[in-house]
């Protein structure tokens, strides 16, 4: 055993620490498990967009709690990426309403142009495609949401195009940075 | 031009502030129930309000505040219900996004009213960039002496957080959006007992969707009984409309209940009209859970009178020749639209949104799924037809949620109404299966 090449232990950043102690104040200081949904949520963004076995473990000893308590969550709810992800996954709502407005035509689209099938992560590492279910945007159908953002009715090659170049241009944005930006442009003050 | 209860200052620049909303009117609720009256003498306004549950059930509210358990020295919750996931509802994300401080309000009035000390708004993880919306509303909340110790020194005091989750329609439902906040899967409890009396963390809890905690202020400045007067019959007050698929103007509309459904869909004040000047087929009028109906019977009752956008209106015929506003998710669908299609696209939802809890849930959703979509690609057979329904009977009834009755309601609606077209891709399915193809028969209207 040589104890130098030994990986180091995953550890939160000091930003990430920060907000993980003030979400646990919103619970009783006896049921600090209620903050498992959003720690993971800090997770995912701190290690790459995805939770794999190690940083599961490592929201476990954050929670003093049995890593299987946080398997089974993480596998239950969709947002948790368990396998390695692109840059920017892609999640496009697959339901009804989307469906009628064109959804899978998008997803056809993106397919072709990103050169990734729905599940898989395109050549160049920028794009996982993953089909979602409905998104609670039915009337700016078809929606794709790419982390803390809606890209909305993109129902024309040019809307799709937008987006593409958008995230293209955009770094990894951690999840606790937030501008009002962000927000689609349906939801916008007029 | 109906009232706008909740909406009237959606789009003044800034009211996403404290400073804008509360010029506006904002957070008179809150003085007024903590300086002038009881807790009770709240939950009694609501219950005079006539205000029914908006997340789709259409309980009265006031009623699920009453049953409350209270005992001495324990704690008590109200949690609201922000997890809107019900294909074709999308109006809390937009309240939310745009008067955050309206549901903070809500917030506070009904918590007072129930006595709680923390409330949670439990949200969506898609939302995240709504919860931000909130986190910051709610600290200008406390900044401004509304939320935290002695409320405007009237002794009470209140702690309020937005919580996420990750994914999962079935937190929508209330016992499992309590697991959920507990930071388990989202599966539903076994009741009774019911929340009213364990909760969260086991004790006493009300969950109320975020509609109906908007319309709390109204009803506490206005007075239950002037609330209870807008509507018609027991569909008091006003509904937000969530309109989508083959509009020209999907959206979010504010509407008083008893607006004609005729005039909803095609006036321009609302929907106006269906795209492409196409004729309408079907609607789907609250939420992908409800029967779906053909035009004919969503724009009159059987009985040939005007379908008014009511709960008791909506639900005339019963599941003959009747639906539900449910969360007022108004899916409309043009006259190309496969029925056939669409049902197996909502089967694939429920089964992948199933929490695998019950067997006749988790297995029947399955089949629904797998059958539909052998009759949609034209390999499906006459018996496949009864196969689903009798599938749907089995779900219904069987299962410790609702899910499983949002599973089997839309495929049974989908067969009593379009049996023709589903009939149509077993005997004709190279024409039924082509691109493009659109079948033209009529519908079942009894």
């Amino acid at each position: 055993m040589e104890p130098n090449t030994a990986p180091a232990k995953l550890q939160f950043s000091a930003a990430a620490q920060a907000e993980i102690k003030r979400l646990l104040t919103h619970y009783p200081a006896d049921r600090s498990k209620s903050a498992l949904l959003p720690i993971l949520h800090i997770a995912q963004a701190e290690f790459g967009g995805w939770v794999s076995p190690e940083v599961q473990d490592l929201v476990a000893e954050t929670l003093n709690i049995k890593p299987i308590e946080v398997y089974e969550v993480s596998s239950f709810y969709t947002m948790y990426n368990l396998k390695l992800v692109g840059k920017h996954v892609l999640e496009i709502c697959r339901t009804g309403p989307c469906m009628l407005r064109g959804s899978d035509e998008l997803t056809e689209h993106l397919e072709r142009i990103t050169g990734a099938k729905v599940g898989e992560t395109s050549p160049d590492g920028l794009f996982t495609l993953k089909e979602v279910e409905c998104l609670a945007a039915c009337g700016f159908a078809p929606v794709v949401q790419v982390r803390e953002q809606y890209y909305e009715q993109l129902d024309t090659p040019e809307a799709v195009d937008a987006m593409l170049n958008d995230l293209r241009g955009q770094i990894h944005r951690p999840i606790l940075s937030w501008e009002e930006n962000d927000l689609p442009n349906s939801l916008k003050n007029n | 031009m109906g009232r706008k209860l909740l909406t009237e200052h959606i789009n003044v620049e800034g009211i996403n502030t404290f400073e804008v909303y509360r010029k506006h009117g904002g957070y008179r609720s809150v003085e007024k129930a903590l300086k002038t009256m009881t807790p009770d003498e709240v939950t009694e306004e609501v219950k005079k309000s006539g205000l029914r549950g908006r997340g789709g059930a259409g309980f009265p509210a006031g009623m699920k505040w009453g049953f409350l358990a209270k005992p001495e020295g324990v704690p008590r919750y109200l949690v609201c219900n922000a997890d809107e996931s019900e294909p074709g509802t999308f109006k809390d994300r937009q309240l939310m996004t745009k008067l955050p401080h309206l549901l903070i309000e809500g917030m506070i009035t009904g918590s007072y009213a129930l006595g709680a000390r923390t409330s949670y708004i439990y949200i969506r993880g898609e939302l995240l960039y709504v919860l931000r919306i909130l986190e910051k509303a709610i600290a200008e909340a406390y900044a401004a002496g509304f939320l935290g110790e002695n409320i405007l020194g009237s002794g009470y005091s209140l702690d309020l957080h937005v919580h996420p989750g990750a994914g999962a329609y079935i937190c929508g439902e209330e016992t499992a959006l309590l697991e959920s906040l507990e930071g388990k899967r989202g599966n539903p409890r076994n009741k009774p007992p019911f929340p009213a009396v364990q909760g969260l963390y086991a004790r006493p809890t009300v969950v109320n969707n975020v509609e109906t905690i908007a319309a709390v202020p109204v009803i506490v400045n206005e007075g239950g009984d002037e609330y209870a007067k807008i509507g018609i019959g027991k569909s008091t007050g006003t509904k937000l409309i969530s309109a989508c698929g083959h509009l020209n103007k999907p959206g979010i509309y504010e509407i008083e209940l008893g607006l004609p459904v005729e005039e909803f869909i095609y006036s321009d004040e609302y929907c106006g009209g269906i795209w492409k000047g196409r004729e309408l087929k079907a609607v789907v009028a609250g939420g992908s859970s409800v029967p779906i109906l053909p035009k004919e019977l969503i724009l009159k009752t059987a009985a040939g009178e005007n379908r008014l956008m009511s709960y008791e209106s909506l639900s005339d015929g019963g599941f003959v020749t009747g639906t539900m506003l449910g969360s007022g998710g108004f899916i409309a669908m043009d006259e190309t639209t496969c029925i056939v299609k669409n049902t197996w696209n909502f089967s694939r939802f429920y089964h992948h949104e199933s929490c695998g809890q019950c067997s006749p849930c988790r297995e029947g959703t399955g089949w629904l799924e797998k059958v539909l979509h052998r009759l949609e690609h034209g390999h499906g057979s006459m018996h496949d037809i009864d196969l689903i329904v009798s599938v749907a009977k089995q779900i219904e009834g069987n299962t410790i949620c609702p899910l499983g009755e949002a599973a089997a309601w839309p495929v049974a609606a989908a067969v009593r109404h379009f049996r023709h077209e589903f009939e149509w891709h077993v005997t004709n399915p190279k024409e039924a299966t082509a691109p493009g193809a659109v079948y033209r028969g009529a519908a079942v209207l009894a």
